[in-house]
């Protein structure tokens, strides 16, 4: 497996707490992602996991601490400023856009790279169907690298759980992302299927050379696909490293297994 | 085995883009435009049957235009970006006392600054369009709270806002230029020194207008601006984090919707009303069209029309058919029949399909591409 070649941080969080009322999701936790890695995020069930993702991309504020993205420091931000940075992302369960076809679904994730107007979409003329055109070639590039050409005008409703899981990740490398951030890309996969996706992310990783942040609950995946891995376990960071340091650690096997009392 | 696209490769996206990739919608759509731009004039022309009198033009071709271009509207906010509106009706008047303002000379007396703004009457094509653009201004400010409001909640603040302009324009004597009896009266229909009067000259008009709009709608909904909207209509968060803004999408959903509905007001009121008042445009206006979409197809511009035909055509058939067959009947019970029959069949196409006419006639395409086999 390729390593990342720089050690350059591409996002960093420091200090970050989020409490919803008296329910604390995450206690002062710092971690870091550098530029190029796969990073993956463990830890038993309600250890917040998704709660850091959520704070990532701006969907919840944290009440304290602050995230270096791209070297700009801020306490939060908009989903939409989020976006327009640079950062990507997939469901646990799939948020697709249930009405629109595969193909609608991954040209919406390029809204942000289309500059045309109303007017001129209203024309469909010129410079607004040349743009049209032009990001379509880019969708079905991706179409073509995540091997779902024969559904691409099925409405997505209608496709089992393991193509909608695809077509969701392809709406999310349409906004060419300078970080991807998967909420637990295999959930509820077969053995084939978690084998595809795998291929997928090192794919993306390697090919795009996209930064990726994921959640898996699959150890065995986890171990595989990751260059490093943090571990939450209600809320606090309790082990950070490679696979191979992570899963000696003490405490994450007494996380995942229990203390005997 | 007529409707089959086995041999046609497409090998451009631009292609595989077009309104109709399929050539034998393209005929279709070719077929019908050319019986409603020339065959329906033509038997008019020689007062063929069915165009012996005006009533097929007057009280079912003319209303049905307007109306599927209303529904369009409607179908844009409604059906394309998921915002239940209650207040088409509102927007109709708005656009048609706007356009009748202009169209008749606005004359705004600012006594307390000394002076009065007087705009002189504008021709009639512009003051239609411009009613469109008012409509259009006054739909983004009621489309404000859609930010904050979902749902059938959202529905509530339409509601108001039907209620509000039913209102003004009853009771605020300014907008029918003080007529005691509150109707009005459009200016002569003047376009570019052709007037149009006859119901065969007042229905190529209207024509003119749905197919511009149809034409303009289906490229905005197939387009970018069309993918945000169904965005946030299926999933706003996930559209959120992808980079589309709400507000943006919304708006805009709010501001191309009430410009269409206002047109059709206008169209309404000057080419099919002639002379108005502010009932025409009540509340039951706002629920014929909802119907209409609802019925034709969330989410489908033929749709539109498909349920602007069925919501005006079927009532009228329904009261025909018991004469033509021979069947004495009171008018009140013909009322009541009508009642019960159209509830009924509408009650009964919504368990079926929820989904309209529009997504039956799709399920019915997909099945005849692979006929005389299931798949």
């Amino acid at each position: 497996m390729r390593m990342p070649d720089t050690s350059e941080i591409l996002l960093q969080v420091e200090g970050v707490s989020l409490a919803f009322g008296g329910v604390k999701a995450l206690r002062d936790v710092s971690l870091d992602i550098r530029k190029g890695e796969i990073r993956a995020i463990i830890g038993p069930n309600g250890a917040g996991k998704t709660s850091m993702l959520n704070v990532i991309n701006g969907f919840y504020h944290p009440n304290r601490g602050a995230i270096t993205f791209k070297g700009r420091t801020r306490a939060q931000m908009q989903p939409f400023e989020a976006s327009r940075g640079g950062i990507a992302r997939t469901f646990q369960n799939v948020a697709l856009f249930k009405g629109m076809s595969a193909l609608d679904n991954i040209m919406a994730g390029r809204t942000l790279k289309m500059r045309r107007g109303l007017l001129w979409q209203m024309l469909r003329y010129g410079p607004a169907l040349t743009e049209e055109i032009e990001h379509r070639h880019r969708v079905e590039e991706i179409i073509d690298f995540l091997e779902i050409e024969p559904i691409r005008k099925v409405p997505v409703a209608r496709l089992p759980y393991g193509l909608q899981k695809r077509v969701e990740l392809g709406r999310a490398l349409a906004m060419e992302p300078d970080l991807l951030l998967l909420d637990e890309p295999m959930a509820g996969m077969n053995l084939e299927e978690k084998k595809d996706m795998s291929r997928f992310i090192l794919d993306v990783n390697d090919y795009y050379g996209t930064t990726i942040a994921l959640i898996e609950h699959d150890m065995a995946v986890v171990m595989d696909l990751s260059h490093r891995v943090v571990v939450l376990d209600h809320g606090v960071k309790i082990a950070d490293g490679t696979p191979d340091e992570v899963k000696k650690d003490q405490g994450v096997i007494d996380a995942y297994l229990g203390i005997a009392h | 085995m007529l409707y089959r696209e086995a041999g046609q490769f497409k090998t451009t996206y631009a292609e595989d883009m077009a309104i109709f990739p399929i050539r034998q919608d393209r005929m279709a759509l070719a077929i019908l435009l050319g019986i409603a731009f020339i065959g329906v004039p033509l038997l008019a022309d020689f007062d063929i049957w069915p165009f012996g009198s005006d009533y097929l033009l007057r009280a079912i071709l003319l209303p049905f235009l307007i109306l599927a271009l209303a529904a369009i509207g409607v179908n844009i906010l409604v059906g394309y970006c998921g915002q239940i509106s209650l207040g088409s009706g509102a927007f109709m008047a708005i656009g048609a006392y706007s356009a009748y303002k202009l169209g008749t000379g606005v004359h705004i007396p600012l006594d307390w600054l000394g002076f009065a703004i007087s705009i002189p009457p504008l021709p009639v094509l512009l003051s239609i369009l411009l009613g469109g653009l008012a409509a259009a201004v006054v739909g983004i400010l009621f489309g404000i709270p859609s930010l904050r409001i979902k749902g059938l909640y959202l529905a509530v603040a339409t509601l108001a806002a039907q209620f509000f302009f039913d209102w003004v324009f009853l009771r605020v004597p300014w907008f029918t230029n003080y007529a005691p009896s509150g109707s009005v009266s459009a200016p002569t229909l003047d376009f570019f020194g052709l007037n149009v009067g006859t119901p065969i000259e007042r229905y190529m008009l209207c024509l003119i207008f749905v197919t511009v709009f149809a034409f303009l709608a289906k490229n905005l909904v197939r387009g970018n601006l069309g993918r945000q909207w169904m965005a946030i209509r299926d999933m706003d968060i996930a559209a959120e984090l992808i980079g589309i803004r709400p507000l943006y999408a919304k708006l805009t959903a709010f501001a191309v919707s009430s410009f269409i509905i206002g047109v059709a007001g206008a169209l309404w009121a000057f080419v099919y009303l002639g002379s108005w008042e502010p009932l025409a445009f009540s509340i039951e206006r706002s629920l014929q069209l909802l119907f209409m979409v609802i019925i034709g197809g969330l989410g489908s511009i033929m749709g539109s029309f498909i349920g602007a035909a069925f919501i005006l055509i079927l009532p009228i058939m329904l009261n025909l058919l018991p004469t033509q067959l021979g069947v004495p009947l009171s008018t009140e019970t013909i009322t009541h029949l009508e009642f019960i029959i159209f509830g009924s069949l509408i009650c009964y196409l919504l368990i079926k399909e929820p989904h309209g006419f529009a997504r039956l006639i799709s399920i019915g395409k997909e099945k005849l591409r692979l006929w005389p086999f299931p798949y």
